[in-house]
């Protein structure tokens, strides 16, 4: 018998959506040469927060494990910048992944710990796992203790001459990285893993009956985006160029806007961080001489989100225009119907 | 006797309830088992051991000549013991085509196309290759009924365990489904199967185990066990002295 069903992933509009996200990302590697100097920054800390609600993302919305403790991970990795390049001399660009290295063998330990707890107190768990982060931190006094330190104005120098060099190299690295981080999970959650991750999501008794390991799954997902998020963390803070535990470890940048940008964007799927982290940004620029009324803004805007479109703007968008920037389901097309 | 799954003195019991008590059986390879008794007899508590999503008391679970007493539901799984179950678990995110996907890469192991080829094969035994694209979170019972053995076939399983598949069907749907489990049989696969719809069991199966409190009360050939005194006085409440 013939088999006349083929399977794939590409939507029917495929070639729009591709030849869009390359002029897209196109555009965007070629920032430093349009925008100007406060934009190309914005631009910067965009990439960087579409990073971190990627990863949050992929463990909250793919393998369940809602943490509101990634800020450990930031401000790991910012503090891991600093310790290496100042103590050891170590280069800035080739601390990024040592903070990475570190962040994840960190994230072993801490897996074992948190992994013992299940939905809020998992949450509860991670967030008080970051607290114990930011105290230990304000320990040491050669990183500052408490108040924090400075990166010194040699190491600044080191990376490139000009401040215009070290703003396009720090927009780069940020794009670099966000760029690199998408394509990451995007890849991830396409190959057998990532259908695992996604069965485990829909219902954890069939997915353990059906030979997924569990516990294994959630736990590579777990270090892997403790490594990434602490790389995330070490390029903020060389952005800074100044690091405190409260800076480094506040749970209301790093991890409540996070939470916010993905749930108005649509958890569970690649595009909703991406745009619910330019809507974040646009809120923010437009709201910020509010006050207080801005963050009351921002609350108001979820809760309607939550409300309306629980599967986010991209969520609608998606169901109103059939399209995918990240195809990520599997078609079966019948040949004989469809030709 | 070549036994392909056997239990030994398998126990299981929460606080005073026992749902398994002392039960001793083995199934031979290419066998057709079913397994009937009352609500509540513990039929599930049962697949529920053999699969590893509960762990007895005590006693052993030996399946290929391997005791898988400690063994992880994902490592049985991977190694050929497959479950439909009672109350239809679907990935409901996914589609009916993902759904068996999951099933053919994580415990059958394929990948790429051999994978799809054999999930769209699979779908097309279980009769559900028309809605491959529907999201399984919007699916009627019986196609819902339909994917749990689709997944449980996906997995290549050596041994299916079938919870109350025919429970809810009409009659049309239900001889459709006899056939199909008839042909998976043909294909070598050992069978347990608990049923309540009794005809379509007996349609099917070569032996009969007959489970009440925990207790294995009748193991033997379907027509005798039937009609025993015990499987009367238990669905009848007859007590056979009268």
């Amino acid at each position: 018998m013939k088999n006349d069903n083929t399977v794939r992933f590409t939507p029917k509009n495929y070639v729009v959506t591709a030849v869009l996200l390359a002029i897209v990302t196109a555009a965007l590697a070629a920032a430093p040469y349009w925008l100007g100097r406060a934009d190309l920054r914005l631009a910067g800390e965009i990439m960087l927060y579409i990073s971190l609600a990627t990863l949050w993302n992929l463990l909250a919305g793919y393998a369940g494990l809602v943490s509101v403790g990634q800020q450990a991970y930031v401000g790991l990795g910012g503090y891991m910048l600093f310790a290496f390049t100042i103590f050891i001399g170590v280069p800035p660009i080739l601390a990024i992944p040592i903070a990475g290295v570190i962040g994840a063998l960190l994230a072993i330990p801490v897996a074992f710990l948190v992994f013992r707890l299940r939905g809020a107190y998992f949450a509860i768990g991670t967030w008080v796992i970051a607290e114990v982060f930011r105290l230990s931190f304000a320990q040491i006094s050669a990183l500052g203790g408490g108040s924090g330190t400075s990166i010194p104005a040699s190491i600044v120098k080191s990376m490139a001459e000009t401040r215009a060099a070290r703003e396009s190299l720090s927009y780069w690295l940020a794009f670099g990285l966000a760029a690199f981080i998408i394509l990451f999970v995007y890849l991830y959650l396409r190959s057998s893993k990532g259908l695992a991750l996604t069965a485990i999501r829909d219902n954890e008794l069939a997915a353990s009956s059906l030979g997924i390991d569990i516990w294994k799954t959630k736990f590579f997902t777990y270090v892997v985006s403790a490594a990434l998020t602490s790389m995330v963390g070490a390029l903020i803070f060389l952005q800074k160029l100044r690091i405190s535990p409260d800076a480094a470890f506040s749970v209301n940048d790093w991890t409540a806007f996070v939470i916010f940008i993905v749930v108005i964007g649509g958890i569970g799927t690649i595009e909703g961080p991406i745009i619910g982290a330019i809507i974040f940004f646009a809120l923010r620029e437009t709201l910020a001489d509010l006050g207080t009324g801005y963050l009351i803004t921002l609350g108001v805007v979820a809760i309607i989100i939550m409300l309306k479109a629980p599967n986010g703007i991209w969520g609608i968008l998606r169901d109103r225009f059939d399209i995918s920037f990240f195809p990520l389901l599997y078609r079966v097309e019948n040949q004989k119907q469809d030709r | 006797m070549n036994y392909i799954l056997s239990v030994s003195d398998l126990s299981k019991s929460f606080g005073a309830v026992t749902v398994a008590d002392e039960q001793n059986f083995g199934v031979t390879q290419g066998e057709a088992l079913g397994i009937i008794g009352p609500n509540g007899a513990g039929k599930t508590s049962l697949f529920n051991l053999i699969t590893g999503t509960l762990a007895p008391t005590s006693g052993t679970i030996t399946y290929c000549g391997e005791s898988i007493t400690k063994q992880s539901a994902a490592l049985r799984c991977k190694k050929g013991i497959a479950r439909s179950f009672q109350v239809p678990q679907p990935f409901s995110g996914m589609t009916v085509f993902e759904n068996a996907l999951v099933a053919a890469t994580q415990a059958a192991n394929l990948r790429g196309q051999a994978a799809y080829d054999f999930c769209i094969k699979v779908l097309e035994q279980t009769e559900l290759l028309a809605k491959a694209n529907i999201v399984a979170g919007q699916l009627t019972l019986l196609d819902r009924k339909r994917l749990e053995l689709t997944r449980a076939l996906c997995t290549k399983p050596k041994l299916l365990l079938l919870d109350e598949i025919a429970g809810g069907l009409t009659e049309s749907e239900c001889v459709s489904l006899v056939d199909t489990i008839k042909a998976i049989h043909a294909e070598g696969v050992t069978i347990i199967w608990i049923e309540h719809v009794v005809h379509a069991l007996l349609a099917v199966v070569d032996r009969l185990i007959v489970i009440d409190f925990g207790r294995i009360v009748a193991n033997g050939n379907p027509q005798q066990t039937m009609n025993s005194d015990q499987v009367r006085e238990i669905y009848l409440g007859i007590d056979a002295d009268v």
